[in-house]
């Protein structure tokens, strides 16, 4: 009888062993996104489009089935170096993708410089991650902090105005969208007159608020998000200046807010790389199929998500899924031209999209594109050195 | 900075003060006058302003709407939620050590947390200023004074008036003030402290709650927001004393009035020079402002 059960064993096991060595390995994917606090819904939606995409293609890229490993990154810095480790060492995963968080994803890139795991990152707008930082294997789908802003720069000098104050949180994101603004609008003759600041992430802006009105520039130009960009528009408007002082801002200021601004932002200027309207077949194809997986509209993150997994694919295609030879993995993404809802772009050499900013206004509870603000713009990817 | 742009921060700066006396008060009343540490006591904060967003609809539902219908649920409310807590965890707290009052208290925190997002989510959402007060009052050429803020101020005023009246006039106030002396005394006396702190503590909740839902309009309502409000409640009731709801006050329109003045004057250190006046004040005199008893 106990030989019997051996055989049997032994038996289960081989063909077990044939089975796995038949079947290509899977590819790996970790996924290092917020699932818990202020940015959850955000990393939802860059999973949702990155998963879209995946089985858009039938679960399979570059012919190997894609399987997904997952870790909530909290959005929280300190915890950023474990939690990558935890997708690279427990979990084995081939290609890392995340995330929203700047000061995340700069950890996520310096343990993908050391390692030479492909990263790319879907949303994270530090200017670092595709500057100082870059390296061979990080690529980005989303945008720099200096992109939307620099835009804004050409067109509001463009409008004719001189005289501008700003106004941010004094944290890296915000000292990085002035400094985008700021070198556009001075080189086109225009004049900051004052920076103004706040600690992050406070809220209470009437103090700087009647500082601008103190000032009485021709407009103000400002970086917030989230909960931060709900109460600034709302107290701009209450304080009575939104009439006689014109705001304009990155687009965050207006995205994924407007149900919470109400009539306060109606009217507002942003520039960003996405835009509602934009009535292309590519971005209407990815609004149904987006709107049929999930029942939900699409946003920037979701669209993000997307182009993350077209990246990868792009990859992971010109190699037929053998990642062991990464210089062809890597230069393939980089040439790739990756046909996104935003419109189609090309990679910078220091791998952030090349795009068209576009300049958005706030219509009812959309932010309809109105025009081009910056053509195919390449962020100068400073102190990048590929 | 001329004299116009001055008055005006220095309306800002009231106006702020007060409204963080609003939410330090019903925590110096929980802490100061029943000894506890809540730190749950910006969720409260949170929870009042949720409920701003949350009851609305309902409200508009059952009574036609309105901001104050929605105000007084509100109030209701939390005072049935601040009596049944004190009921299931606070009374067991009276006489542990600090400690265990700030882990029972930090759990709390957790657990309001992860509840308002099963059941609200993630998103911030705003809450519309009641048609009555949407104006603003104009001040100088550019600016306006929105009118709700005013309301806030003078709500604020009247609660901080009541709270007087009722610690320095009323036979309430007295017990009160009796019971946090000495607990075991008055309960020989043949009054029911027991009861006593579930009312003031119940009160404590609903301050907090009401200073939420009147925050709202002007706040937006989002994940964390009583975290930082926490900090500052802090700060406003120890340098008020401990215990003194007339050291809070002026600790409030302190604290209000160097975080306004720190912001336009001094923007590098903004973050820190409330703080610093914290700092400064615990030195000068370390029990605070007004420390009672």
């Amino acid at each position: 009888m106990n030989k019997i059960r051996f055989a049997l064993v032994a038996g289960a096991v081989l063909c077990a062993a044939l089975a796995a060595a038949q079947t290509p390995g899977k590819i790996k994917v970790g996924l290092m996104l917020p699932a818990s606090g202020t940015y959850a819904s955000l990393g939802n939606a860059i999973e949702n489009g990155f998963k879209l995409y995946v089985a858009e293609q039938g679960g399979k890229l570059g012919g190997r089935e894609i399987e997904f490993a997952q870790v909530d990154d909290e959005s929280d810095p300190a915890k950023a170096i474990d939690n990558v480790n935890k997708l690279l060492k427990r979990d084995n995963v081939d290609v890392l993708v995340g995330t929203v968080h700047s000061g995340v994803a700069m950890a996520m890139a310096k343990v993908a410089k050391e390692t030479g795991t492909p990263l790319i990152v879907p949303n994270a707008g530090a200017d670092a991650i595709t500057g100082s930082m870059c390296a061979p294997n990080i690529f980005r789908s989303s945008f720099s902090m200096w992109q939307p802003a620099y835009a804004m720069g050409e067109v509001m000098a463009a409008k004719g105005y001189k005289n501008v104050v700003t106004i941010t949180w004094k944290y890296a994101a915000g000292d990085e969208s002035v400094r985008g603004f700021k070198e556009a609008f001075e080189k086109a003759g225009g004049k900051v007159v004052k920076e103004l600041n706040l600690p992050f992430p406070n809220v209470e802006f009437q103090a700087l608020l009647t500082e601008i009105a103190a000032t009485k520039p021709d407009a103000v130009y400002t970086f917030f998000a989230g909960a931060g960009a709900v109460k600034f528009v709302k107290d701009y408007s209450a304080a009575g200046l939104k009439k006689s002082i014109p705001l304009y801002g990155s687009g965050f200021l207006t995205d994924g807010t407007l149900e919470a601004q109400g009539a306060d932002a109606e009217g507002l200027l942003t520039t960003l790389h996405y835009a509602d309207g934009l009535n292309t077949a590519r971005d209407n194809a990815f609004r149904q199929a987006y709107a049929k997986a999930y029942k939900t509209q699409p946003d920037v993150y979701a669209m993000q998500g997307y182009d993350a997994a077209q990246m990868l694919a792009a990859g992971l295609n010109a190699v037929k899924g053998d990642l062991t030879k990464k210089a062809e993995f890597e230069a393939a993404i980089e040439k790739t031209k990756v046909d996104s809802p935003r419109g189609p772009f090309t990679l910078s050499r220091s791998h952030n999209p090349v795009q068209d900013i576009y300049l958005r206004q706030v219509t009812g509870k959309e932010n309809k594109v109105i025009g081009i603000a910056s053509k195919a713009l390449a962020d100068p990817g400073r102190g990048c050195s590929l | 900075m001329d004299l116009a742009t001055f008055l005006v921060q220095c309306l800002n700066a009231l106006q702020y003060g007060l409204l963080l006396f609003l939410v330090a008060s019903g925590l110096t009343l929980i802490f100061g006058i029943m000894g506890i540490i809540n730190l749950a006591h910006g969720s409260f904060y949170m929870i009042g302003a949720y409920l701003a967003y949350a009851l609305a609809p309902i409200v508009s539902g059952a009574f036609g709407g309105g901001f104050f219908a929605t105000l007084l649920s509100g109030l209701a409310l939390s005072l049935l939620l601040g009596y049944v807590l004190e009921w299931a965890f606070f009374s067991f707290l009276y006489d542990r050590e600090h400690l265990q009052q700030v882990l029972m208290t930090y759990g709390l925190i957790l657990v309001f947390e992860e509840l308002r997002s099963l059941l609200v989510g993630d998103e911030v959402h705003g809450v519309a200023v009641p048609e009555l007060l949407s104006g603003g009052v104009p001040l100088g050429g550019l600016m306006s004074y929105p009118l709700y803020r005013l309301f806030i101020s003078v709500v604020c005023l009247a609660i901080a008036a009541g709270m007087y009246f009722v610690f320095t006039r009323t036979r309430l106030g007295m017990m009160i003030r009796a019971g946090s002396t000495n607990r075991e005394m008055v309960q020989s006396l043949g009054i029911d402290v027991t009861f006593l702190y579930r009312v003031v503590f119940a009160a404590g909740v609903a301050l907090a709650v009401l200073a939420g839902m009147i925050a709202a309009p002007v706040s937006s309502v989002y994940p964390g927001m009583g975290n930082a409000v926490l900090i500052l409640c802090f700060v406003v009731v120890v340098i008020g004393g401990i215990g003194s709801v007339r050291g809070a006050f002026f600790a409030a329109l302190l604290v209000g009035a160097v975080d306004t003045f720190g912001k336009v004057l001094l923007p590098q250190a903004a973050g820190v020079l409330v703080y610093v006046l914290m700092a400064l004040i615990l030195l000068w005199k370390p029990e605070g402002m007004f420390r009672t008893g």
